[in-house]
């Protein structure tokens, strides 16, 4: 089914709130793809270790491994490294090589790259475009980082852009009154205010970043404008990831009305971790008598009725979801008996995932 | 749990998902089932706390949802000492560009409140609280944000913001007054990230979690002998078969999840305790007064 959703697509971003299983359907998406003799890759920050291991990942490394599962075409997995990401891009727009070791060594730009909220996010989108330029695969999947709001990606390449594009970089590389006219009356005020605010080390180091970086703001505001183009392009699908959990389920509502919003390409929605419809009635006799115990009877009795209520409460959120959804499809992985975790467990997946 | 109860403040972290949110209400309700008074901290937009808690807050427990823009405001008018100062730069659109490009500002700030809220002579809080818990962002964003008091104190040596930076980051790391609690969920990855966290906390800052909380453990109901009645026991009805196998579907999560909790037993340094999974479709204010009670005996 999910064939069908990335047929001639060539990047599919799986989003989607925290702890609903974003990293192991983008995994079983990717295998699952590659199974159908697709060159693939899968883009993921930081996946558990043992992820990590079963698909053949070191635990660091910005490069495109190869990993060994038996399939038709190939599955290369990578774990982006934000920073490292950030650092090739400085790299590779910076004038001249004493501007480039200027910014690498600032401690704000170090800051930056590492810690900044939103700066994952735009790497993420970063080298997902990076490598669609390079056209080596047939299908790029993008695992999105672990954001405690699902939508705060949606908006990073703009506010990283808007950040690194922002007029405060033409000012300090116009430093002096020319640069303070354009910010009006009482700018003085403001410098000396700020200094007293923050002490000066701040402000140096505020102001050395954002000179040296004035001269590559072109060259970062065409980069986020291709891949915002990228983003919304018919040839990229979003698939959101949610879990029938209602405050998931709530989420994966609103960011599908913010997708279409944005205007960007939404293809359906992966719900993980459902609870299967079960019969109704009341076993219990029948269950004493196949058991031949009471007590043991009782304890089933209490653990169906147990999963019954929270399957009937999946059926209700999900159903909730159907409506806001229209006529975008749904997938349904049911809840496995044991969490998945490695190349077995994507390939149980496969089924649901492909059926 | 004496000790984790008489701190001032306490975070609460861990993964996306695991249920943060529940726990550090729970925690809050034990507190003030002692008298403390205990404000609950949300950082992020969502205002899940007041859902929960609503409609009946508790004499003693209260919950303030941190606005970072609300926040830098406070920080400001605190630094500078002065109304107009403040209200020259708030307004002015260079400190605006630069607050904003400012790496790890907003996390300070957020921090400032917190710890501001856990001071017995607060100067922003309008009320004094013995106890602050934070829900705090998950794990990753969660220790950027324990890091940025530290950060700045060395990025900005002098000055105030420095100094103010440095008066927070000894509190956080103190034991006495700062704990740690991380929410985990018995499953791989969440177990990993947890091992990780209490990893990476020891490296950057030199902190130790008080208490890792496994949350949503399923019941070990069967026992050995009796799991072989059960798979012994096909035939019967669709609805009896049905029974049948949610029960040995219960069995195979519990023990799955009982193994990744002894896993983490054996990797972590913190003490773990658990809490049971409650079957019922949305928790309310009775499961969480009984999340509470376990919470209290088991930490």
């Amino acid at each position: 089914m999910i064939g069908d959703w990335l047929e001639r697509k060539e990047v599919c971003i799986c989003a989607g709130s925290g702890g609903v299983g974003k990293t192991t359907t983008s995994a079983a998406i990717a295998l699952g793809m590659a199974a159908r003799g697709k060159k693939v890759a899968v883009l993921t920050i930081d996946p558990a270790k043992r992820l990590a291991n079963s698909l053949g990942l070191p635990e660091l490394g910005n490069e495109e491994r190869l990993v060994k599962a038996d399939v038709e075409g190939e599955l290369w997995a990578m774990m982006l490294d934000p920073k490292r990401t950030f650092d090739e891009i400085v790299e590779w727009h910076a004038p001249d090589g004493r501007t480039r070791d200027a910014i690498l060594a600032n401690r704000i730009y170090q800051e930056l790259s590492n810690a900044v909220a939103g700066s994952q996010e735009y790497m993420a989108m970063e080298k997902l475009h990076e490598l669609h330029q390079e056209g080596r695969y047939d299908l790029l999947v993008l695992d999105t980082p672990p954001t405690r709001s699902a939508l705060d990606f949606i908006d990073a390449p703009k506010k990283l852009a808007a950040f690194i594009d922002s007029r405060a970089l033409q000012l300090f590389a116009t430093p002096g009154l020319a640069g303070l006219k354009v910010l009006g009356r009482g700018s003085g005020m403001v410098f000396s205010v700020m200094r007293r605010a923050t002490g000066i080390d701040l402000l140096e180091d505020l102001s050395t970043f954002f000179a040296s970086f004035a001269g590559m703001t072109e060259g970062f505001r065409e980069r986020a404008e291709r891949v915002n183009a990228l983003l919304a392009d018919s040839r990229s699908a979003f698939v959101l990831v949610t879990s029938p959990r209602a405050d998931a389920v709530e989420e994966a509502g609103w960011f599908h009305h913010r997708l279409l919003d944005a205007g960007l390409p939404f293809a359906g929605v992966v719900a993980n971790r459902v609870r299967p419809a079960a019969p109704r009635g009341d076993p219990s006799r029948e269950l004493a008598e196949l058991l031949g115990d009471d007590s043991l009877a009782r304890k089933v009795m209490r653990t169906f009725e147990e999963e019954r209520r929270l399957a009937a409460r999946d059926r209700e959120n999900l159903a909730n979801l159907r409506k806001r959804l229209g006529r975008k499809p749904m997938i349904e992985i049911p809840y496995l008996d044991d969490d998945v975790h490695d190349l077995d467990g994507l390939r149980r997946m496969d089924e649901y995932l492909f059926g | 749990m004496p000790s984790l109860l008489d701190k001032r403040l306490i975070l609460v972290t861990g993964k996306g998902g695991v249920g943060k949110t529940t726990v550090a209400a729970a925690l809050g309700l034990a507190a003030a089932r002692r008298g403390k008074r205990v404000v609950l901290c949300e950082v992020a937009e969502q205002d899940r706390l007041t859902g929960m808690l609503d409609p009946v807050p508790d004499e003693g427990l209260h919950h303030v949802s941190v606005d970072p823009e609300r926040a830098k405001e406070e920080w400001l008018r605190y630094q500078l000492k002065s109304r107009t100062l403040a209200g020259v730069l708030g307004g002015s659109r260079l400190f605006q560009y630069l607050t904003a490009a400012a790496p790890g500002l907003t996390e300070l700030v957020t921090m400032g409140k917190i710890w501001d809220l856990a001071q017995l002579e607060p100067r922003t809080a309008g009320q004094r609280y013995d106890l602050a818990i934070v829900d705090a962002p998950a794990t990753g964003h969660g220790l950027a944000m324990l890091q940025a008091p530290s950060t700045y104190a060395s990025i900005a040596p002098v000055g105030p913001v420095g100094r103010h930076a440095e008066r927070i980051d000894s509190f956080v790391r103190d034991p006495a007054k700062t704990g740690v609690l991380t929410v985990a969920l018995p499953e791989e990855m969440p177990v990993n990230e947890t091992v990780e966290f209490e990893r990476a906390l020891r490296r950057e800052l030199d902190m130790a979690i008080d208490a890792i909380v496994v949350n949503a453990l399923h019941p070990a109901r069967f026992k050995a002998e009796e799991v072989r009645r059960l798979e012994a026991g096909g035939g019967g009805s669709r609805v009896a078969r049905a029974a049948l196998a949610a029960a040995l579907s219960e069995h195979r999560r519990a023990r799955a999840e009982h193994a990744q909790l002894r896993r983490l037993r054996r990797a972590a340094s913190a003490p773990v305790a658990t809490l049971p999974r409650i079957f019922e479709p949305e928790l309310g204010r009775a499961e969480l007064e009984r999340l509470s009670a376990e919470l209290e005996r088991r930490l």
